[in-house]
This record gives C-alpha cells, sequence and structure tokens, in this order.
C-alpha cells in the first residue's frame, strides 16, 4: 500500500478491504486463512486503533465478529467461499439477531479453483441467509462498498456480506484513500434478549423482522448508486454484476448496461424499466444463474447460461465469443509441454513422511494443504481428500465399513492448522467410537499453504507476539489417544519403523511429524548448509530421486557412458543435487545406502 | 509505441516475478497510464508455473489479457515461454530469460527437455529477445537480481522512460541493493535493445 502517484494508492483489492476497513472504523476484526482472501487480515492487522487476529476457523472467526458487533463495535469476519460452510451456522442466526455495531462477512469466491477444491458461488448465502450482499468489480469499488456494508449494516440492523473472486481479491488496481466513517453505536454491555437470545419463542419474532428487513433493503437497491444504468445502444442490454461487469464493458462498450453493485435483494423496478429498454437482455454472470433465476421468477425473459459457460471464471473473450460468435478472434493452439505442477519445497517435511506412505500398502485418507501435493507423482500417496479436517473421520468410517482388522489398512494425515481448525473432534469420534486407526499430524509449526500464518499451535499471533502454544500430544492424550509418537520426519528410515508400529496397533494412535516449514522466517535465516552428491559412489539406484526433492535431478547415461565414466556397465545413469535449491533436510542422505550423499559444512 | 498494451509475465514459483511486475506497473502509473495487475496466489506458488498479467492504458477495465491479445511476454524461463503461446499473437514480442528449470517429469528423468522449444515462437511470426539475465546478474555482482534485469530488458519497448523507471527501483528495493538493481536494470536495458 504505496502511492502510486499523488495521493493515490496502488493495491490489490483485499489491500483495498483492508483499507476499506480501517476507514470504516473496524474495531475488531476475526477470520481463518484461505485463498483469495488470505491478504485482507494480514494488512488489516498492520493498521493502529483495529484488533486483528486469526481464529482457528471459520466459525470461531464469524462469532469473535458477532460478539464484537453486540459490544457495539464494527466488526469484520472473513473467509474464502468454502469458510462460510464451516460459519454458516452462525450466520443464519446473526441474521435473525442483527447487530450493534455494524458487521460485515467478507466471502472470497474462487471460480476456477485457482487453489481450492470446489467452486461454489457464495451469492447463495445471501439468498439463503436473507442477507443483503454487495459485489465490487475492483479495488476501488471494494474499499468502497466495504464502507457502505457496514453503513446499511447498522442502519438495518443487519449482518452483511461482500462478496470478492479471485479476480477482484488479487487484482491490483488504483485507488484513492478516504474519510474516515465516525462510529455511529456506543461501545459497551446492552441487554437485548429479545434481539439476542435465539430462542423459539423470541426466534419467531424476529423471523418476522427479518422479511420486514429485506422488504426496507428492496426498496434500497431501486435507489442505491451501485445499482446503476449506464445507457448506450439498446440493441443488446446486460446485467452484470462484480467482475463479470468488467468484461461485458470491455467486450461491448457501445451497449446498455445495469450494473448490480448490491448483487441481493435484486431491484426488481430497475431490472423491468431496464429489460423495457433494451431489445434483447443478457444477463452475465459467473457460476450460477444466481441474477438469472431470479430475474426469470419477476417474470422477464433474458439469455443467460443458455450462452454464458456456468463453469469456470470467464474473460473478455468468452462474453464477446459467448454472444457475438462472429466476432471472434483466433489465437494459436497450445504447444505440449511437460507439465510443471507445483511441487512440496526443497527441504520440506512432509516429504519424507509421503515417501513412507508410499512404500505402505495402506489408504490415505487425506486432508488439505501444503501436504495435499503428496498426491501427485512420484510419491503418490494421498487417495482422498475432500474438505478441511474429514480426513480423520472418513478414516474412522471406512474403517467401520471394512470391519476387522481394516483399522490397519487405513491411516488418516492432517497438517497442524488443519487438525485445529477441524480435525480434534473427528479424532474424539475415532476414539469414542472403538476405532483403531492411525492419524499422523503434520505439525510444520504453521499454516503454510496459505503463506505462513500462525495457528494455535504456532506460539505466535498474527501480530507476532508470543502466545500459547497448543500441546498436540497432551491433547490427543487428554481426548484418550493412549499411543502418541513424534517423529523427525527428515530421517526417513526411523520414521517408517514407527508408522508400522502405530498402524499394526489395535488401538487409535496419533504420530505427530515435528519438523518447521522451510519458508519460515527462522528457517530461511540459517546458514546456508546443504547437502552434495559425491556422484563417483552413486550406484544409480534412484532410492533419492523417487524423493521428488525440486534439488535433486536425474542424470541418464548414454550408450556406453557409464563404463567411459568408471561406472558398472549396467549402470542408467547419475543423481545429482543442486546446492542452491537443497535446503539441508538430510531426508535424501538418510535414504541413500551408498554414502553418495553427505552434508557440506559452510 | 502503443498507448496501451498487455504485458503477460511467466515464469516459475520463485523466480521474483511478482517485484518485476510490480516495478513495471509503477512506472507506467508514474508515466500517467491506468493500470490493473492479475496475479494467482495459493497452491500455484509452490513451484508451479506462475503468471501475472499487467494492462495498461487510458482507462483499463478488465484485470485479464484475452487470449491472443499479449503484446509482450517476459518469459523467466525458456519452456514458460512457449506454455503461454495462446496468449500471444503474431507480431507480439517475448523477451526471454534463457534459462532451463527442470519440471519434475525431466528431473526424474521420464522426459526429455523440449529442444530448441523457442521455435515455436520464432516460426510463428513472434519477436523472440533471448537475455542471459542470470549471467548479467551474475556480472554485476547479485545473481538474486536477474528480475530486475528482465525488467531492464522489458523497458526498451514500453513508452515509459528509463529515468521513471529508476526512480521507481530507487523507491521499490532497500537502500543497500539499490545500486546493484539499478545497475542490473541498465545491464538488461542493453540486453533488450
Ligand atoms: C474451510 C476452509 N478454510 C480454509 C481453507 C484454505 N486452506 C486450505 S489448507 C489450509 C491450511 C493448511 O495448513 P496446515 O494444515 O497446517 O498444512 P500446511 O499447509 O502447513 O502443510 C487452509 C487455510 C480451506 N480449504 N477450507
Ligand atoms: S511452504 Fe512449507 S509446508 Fe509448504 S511445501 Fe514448502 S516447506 Fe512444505
Ligand atoms: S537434503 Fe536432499 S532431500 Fe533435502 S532438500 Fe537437500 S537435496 Fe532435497
Amino acid at each position: 500500500m504505496t502511492n502510486a502517484k499523488d495521493d493515490t494508492l496502488w493495491m490489490s483489492g483485499n489491500e483495498a478491504i483492508a483499507l476499506g476497513a480501517w476507514e470504516a472504523g473496524v474495531k475488531v476484526a476475526s477470520g481463518y486463512p484461505g485463498t483469495p482472501s488470505t491478504e485482507i487480515l494480514e494488512n488489516l492487522c498492520r493498521y493502529d486503533g483495529v484488533y486483528s487476529e486469526w481464529a482457528p476457523n471459520e466459525k470461531v472467526g464469524l462469532e469473535v465478529a458477532i460478539g464484537a458487533s453486540f459490544a457495539g463495535a464494527r466488526a469484520l469476519a472473513t473467509m474464502k467461499h468454502v469458510g462460510v460452510n464451516v460459519a454458516a451456522d452462525p450466520l443464519f442466526t446473526a441474521s435473525y439477531t442483527g447487530v450493534g455495531g455494524g458487521l460485515v462477512l467478507v466471502t472470497a469466491d474462487d471460480p476456477e479453483m485457482h487453489s481450492s477444491q470446489n467452486e461454489q458461488d457464495n451469492r447463495n448465502y445471501a439468498f439463503a441467509a436473507k442477507l443483503p450482499m454487495l459485489e465490487p468489480s475492483d479495488p476501488m469499488e471494494a474499499k468502497e462498498m466495504l464502507k457502505a456494508a457496514y453503513e446499511l449494516s447498522e442502519e438495518y440492523d443487519t449482518p452483511a456480506m461482500l462478496r470478492i473472486t479471485t479476480r477482484v481479491a488479487h487484482v491490483k488496481g488504483v485507488v484513492s484513500p478516504g474519510e474516515k466513517l465516525p462510529p455511529k453505536v456506543e461501545i459497551g454491555i446492552a441487554k437485548v434478549p429479545a434481539k439476542l437470545v435465539m430462542l423459539p419463542s423470541l426466534a419467531k419474532k424476529r423471523r418476522e423482522v427479518l422479511e420486514e428487513r429485506m422488504g426496507r433493503l428492496r426498496g434500497l437497491a431501486e435507489v442505491s448508486p451501485f445499482n446503476r444504468i449506464e445507457d448506450g445502444d439498446r440493441k443488446r442490454g446486460f446485467i452484470a454484476s462484480g467482475v463479470s461487469y468488467l468484461y461485458v464493458r470491455e467486450a461491448f462498450p457501445e451497449a446498455a448496461v445495469l450494473k448490480l453493485g448490491i448483487c441481493w435483494p435484486l431491484p426488481e423496478k430497475k431490472i423491468r424499466e431496464f429489460a423495457a429498454m433494451v431489445d434483447e437482455l443478457y444477463v452475465v454472470e459467473e457460476l450460477d444463474p444466481f441474477l438469472e433465476t431470479h430475474i426469470k421468477a419477476m417474470g422477464i425473459g433474458c439469455h443467460g447460461k443458455d450462452l454464458i459457460p456456468a463453469i469456470g471464471e470467464l474473460n473478455t473473450a468468452i462474453v464477446r465469443n459467448a454472444i457475438d460468435p462472429a466476432g471472434r478472434r483466433e489465437s494459436f493452439a497450445p504447444v505440449d509441454l511437460p507439465p510443471r505442477p507445483p511441487n512440496m519445497c526443497a527441504g520440506c517435511p512432509h516429504r519424507g513422511i509421503f515417501f513412507n506412505l508410499s512404500r505402505m500398502k495402506v489408504f490415505v485418507s487425506g486432508d488439505i494443504g501444503c501436504y495435499t501435493l503428496g498426491f501427485l507423482p512420484p510419491l503418490s500417496s494421498m487417495d482422498a481428500c475432500v474438505c478441511m479436517g474429514a480426513s480423520v473421520p472418513i478414516a474412522h468410517g471406512m474403517a467401520k465399513a471394512l470391519g476387522e482388522g481394516a483399522h490397519s489398512k487405513v491411516v488418516s494425515i492432517i497438517g497442524d492448522s488443519t487438525f485445529v481448525h477441524s480435525g480434534i473432534t473427528g479424532l474424539i469420534n475415532t476414539v469414542y467410537n472403538n476405532s483403531a486407526s492411525t492419524l499422523i499430524i503434520l505439525d510444520n509449526r504453521i499454516t503454510a499453504m496459505t503463506g505462513q500464518q500462525p495457528n494455535p499451535a504456532s506460539g505466535q499471533t498474527i501480530m507476532g507476539e508470543p502466545a500459547h502454544a497448543l500441546d498436540l500430544e497432551g491433547l490427543c492424550r487428554a481426548v484418550g489417544v493412549r499411543h502418541v509418537y513424534t517423529v523427525n520426519p527428515h530421517d526417513v528410515p526411523e520414521t517408517r519403523k514407527v508408522l508400522k508400529e502405530a498402524v499394526e496397533l489395535s488401538e487409535p494412535s496419533v504420530v505427530i511429524s515435528r519438523a518447521p516449514c522451510v519458508l519460515l522466517p527462522e528457517m530461511k535465516a540459517r546458514k546456508p548448509v546443504s547437502y552434495f552428491t559425491n556422484q563417483e559412489n552413486c550406484v544409480g539406484c534412484m532410492a533419492c530421486i523417487r524423493l521428488g526433492c525440486p534439488a535433486i535431478s536425474w542424470t541418464a547415461f548414454e550408450e556406453g557412458e557409464a563404463e567411459l565414466r568408471g561406472y558398472k556397465k549396467s549402470q542408467k545413469g547419475v543423481s545429482k543435487i543442486d546446492e542452491i535449491v537443497c535446503n539441508d533436510c538430510g531426508q535424501c542422505a538418510s535414504l541413500c545406502k551408498f554414502n553418495a550423499i553427505t552434508r557440506k559444512e559452510a | 509505441m502503443e498507448a496501451n498494451g498487455n504485458i503477460l509475465f511467466s515464469g516459475v514459483g520463485g523466480q521474483g516475478i511478482l517485484l518485476a511486475s510490480e516495478i513495471t506497473a509503477y512506472s507506467l502509473l508514474a508515466a500517467g497510464f491506468d493500470a490493473k495487475k492479475s496475479e494467482v496466489h495459493g497452491m500455484a506458488q509452490r513451484g508451479g508455473s506462475v503468471t501475472a498479467q499487467l494492462r495498461y492504458g487510458k482507462k483499463v477495465w478488465s484485470p485479464l489479457i484475452e487470449p491472443g491479445c499479449a503484446d509482450i511476454q517476459v518469459a523467466f524461463e525458456m519452456m514458460e515461454a512457449v506454455r503461454y503461446l495462446p496468449m500471444l499473437h503474431a507480431g507480439s514480442t517475448v523477451i526471454v530469460n534463457t534459462q532451463r528449470i527442470l519440471p519434475p517429469a525431466v528431473a526424474t528423468g521420464q522426459t526429455a527437455y523440449p529442444e530448441n522449444v523457442l521455435d515455436h515462437l520464432s516460426s510463428r511470426n513472434i519477436r523472440v529477445v533471448p537475455v542471459d539475465a542470470f549471467d548479467l546478474a551474475r556480472a554485476v555482482g547479485e545473481v538474486r537480481t536477474a528480475n530486475v534485469v528482465m525488467v531492464g530488458a522489458l523497458s526498451a519497448f514500453l513508452p515509459v522512460d528509463t529515468a521513471v523507471f529508476a526512480e521507481v527501483i530507487g523507491t521499490r528495493v532497500p537502500e543497500r541493493f539499490r545500486d546493484v538493481n539499478l545497475k542490473a536494470f541498465e545491464a538488461g536495458r542493453q540486453a533488450g535493445w
């Protein structure tokens, strides 16, 4: 967030939302990391006067924000789209209680699944939870809409949602700073049980308030400047919101457009007025036919998903080609190249564990994090991955279905952050219901996948302040696991012995793999020491190659080259370590039986 | 020189593409253009193929470059220069760092790194500007400035004064690396001409 020129800033959508939260006078912000939402709190925590935190999961994050709102503060909760599933329970009832201080939930959706396990369209949540939702098109609008959402939240006594997508969150654009909003609600304890205690008799009354509030919000949608008709060529008229609006403006610069900045509730009158103005009406939206369905329910005919793809992101070309195939522009066909998938870092502690799993005949019930990359070759050792925390109950369910003895055929594997997020209850269930499967907890001290955010087991807060570090071994014992092992994953053979022992047990067991993520600052600050190959000792057994470490590569011999270089005639090639890339974990050395890999002291 | 343009940065996670695209964006803004830039974070960064898309002009709507509409590609790795061929058009310019980073299937010996991979570009009337960014960065005394070398080469193709780039580099990189980065920029610019 630095000056682009004059008084304008060059910011990503997420940085702009953080600035917007500060300008809106947000006092308390909580959430859980998740692409593409993470940078909102990472930036907001640097502003003065705002309390920010990472919660263990999204439900807790939203509940913290609800509490702060009840105490009169403007509060923010941030999460990725699937995080809203986790937070849905408090969300639906916070809609009934309404707010004290303004309360906004930012949902960051990921059409195209750049970094997600599904591409759900969270506009549906606004409809289902009966909440207003704003949808910006770019960083500047994201900031303005967040501020407007706070005003709306307080005026209409409702939580509000701001929906962004990857192409708003991670797009940089020009942003101008604005005025700070003065507070409207006093901070303090207000006892209003009729509003805040949602037992059936009281909730029934609030249910009616909800309907009445939605009516008033519809009125607001009719007059809000965020919902505007941009007149133009009326042969084709477009209705769009969010980033789709930008694609429409670029593909059809002359056309009339109704831009819906408030995507729920919809301004029925304005939509009718616009539909009447234009010859042919097109609704352009990413993912679900959300606007289209509700517009058709008004009895207004329009094109939508009959032309526009429902899968993945849109862009200008997709929109143009769908509506005006004659305007299609040709482009070169792709060339067939070896793929370059993401890979765990050189020296990643997860690699050793997956190497061992790849050599054990077990079904690996996996979870989400950097370690999901253990699915890819050459390790290829993850057999299922559904959502955060699911690894543990899925292994338990499989073991119960498979029956007697199956506990040694299924193991679950989960990261530290994911275990705290939603793995603990699964483990409690495994113990409670007399299962015997093995859980591996990959404790790399941090939430790595999303860019190294601290979590309750890391011993520090979002601000880097010291905090209690959850005792994972103690916790596992406390829930009734009698066999808890801790291993150093970099010692691959030793770890294998422990894994074998744990898997054979007929009682639940947990193996905690403890070694820090190599991208942690303290790991990066280490003096550069690396491993190297004594190539004269290498017999070409490929034991180290099978680790899939990006620092290790294979050089195949040409016909006759082995003998020429003094190796056995049958040797196929040699292994080599790139010492600049190597991160000094020693896993390859622990596997090499020929003393061909040794540590190079600085 | 055009008053608007689309620049695609491509490479492998960890090569410093983001800084390079930031310096370029700030320079275009300082020269009076509107700009938008798209990046993808998260899973895509773990050593995989990465891109950043930068668009500039009087007014930029979409943050994404249309297929076939990238005027310049700044590729930090040779194979990555070719991976995004569908984004280019005949007459595009590709500034490519002549470095090879082996993808897993090549490193583990299952397949070979494609030979003469840049021919896919030149045979389609795409102008290839090879830059040995590592060598130039090493020559100025800091291998980690390879990304700024690439910005220097790119600057030769943009309607922005060198002085503007120099000023932006001056404010974007930590003081103690300033001189070496300016040298890297200059070396890259020479290579771009
Ligand atoms: C409900 C939900 N929230 C957030 C995410 C995004 N996310 C995926 S994995 C992950 C955490 C990974 O941390 P950890 O379990 O410690 O594994 P690591 O990446 O460190 O290996 C996050 C935040 C998600 N997929 N689902
Ligand atoms: S960021 Fe950390 S946890 Fe993730 S792959 Fe790299 S070393 Fe492993
Ligand atoms: S020690 Fe071996 S496995 Fe570990 S990072 Fe270095 S080359 Fe890779």
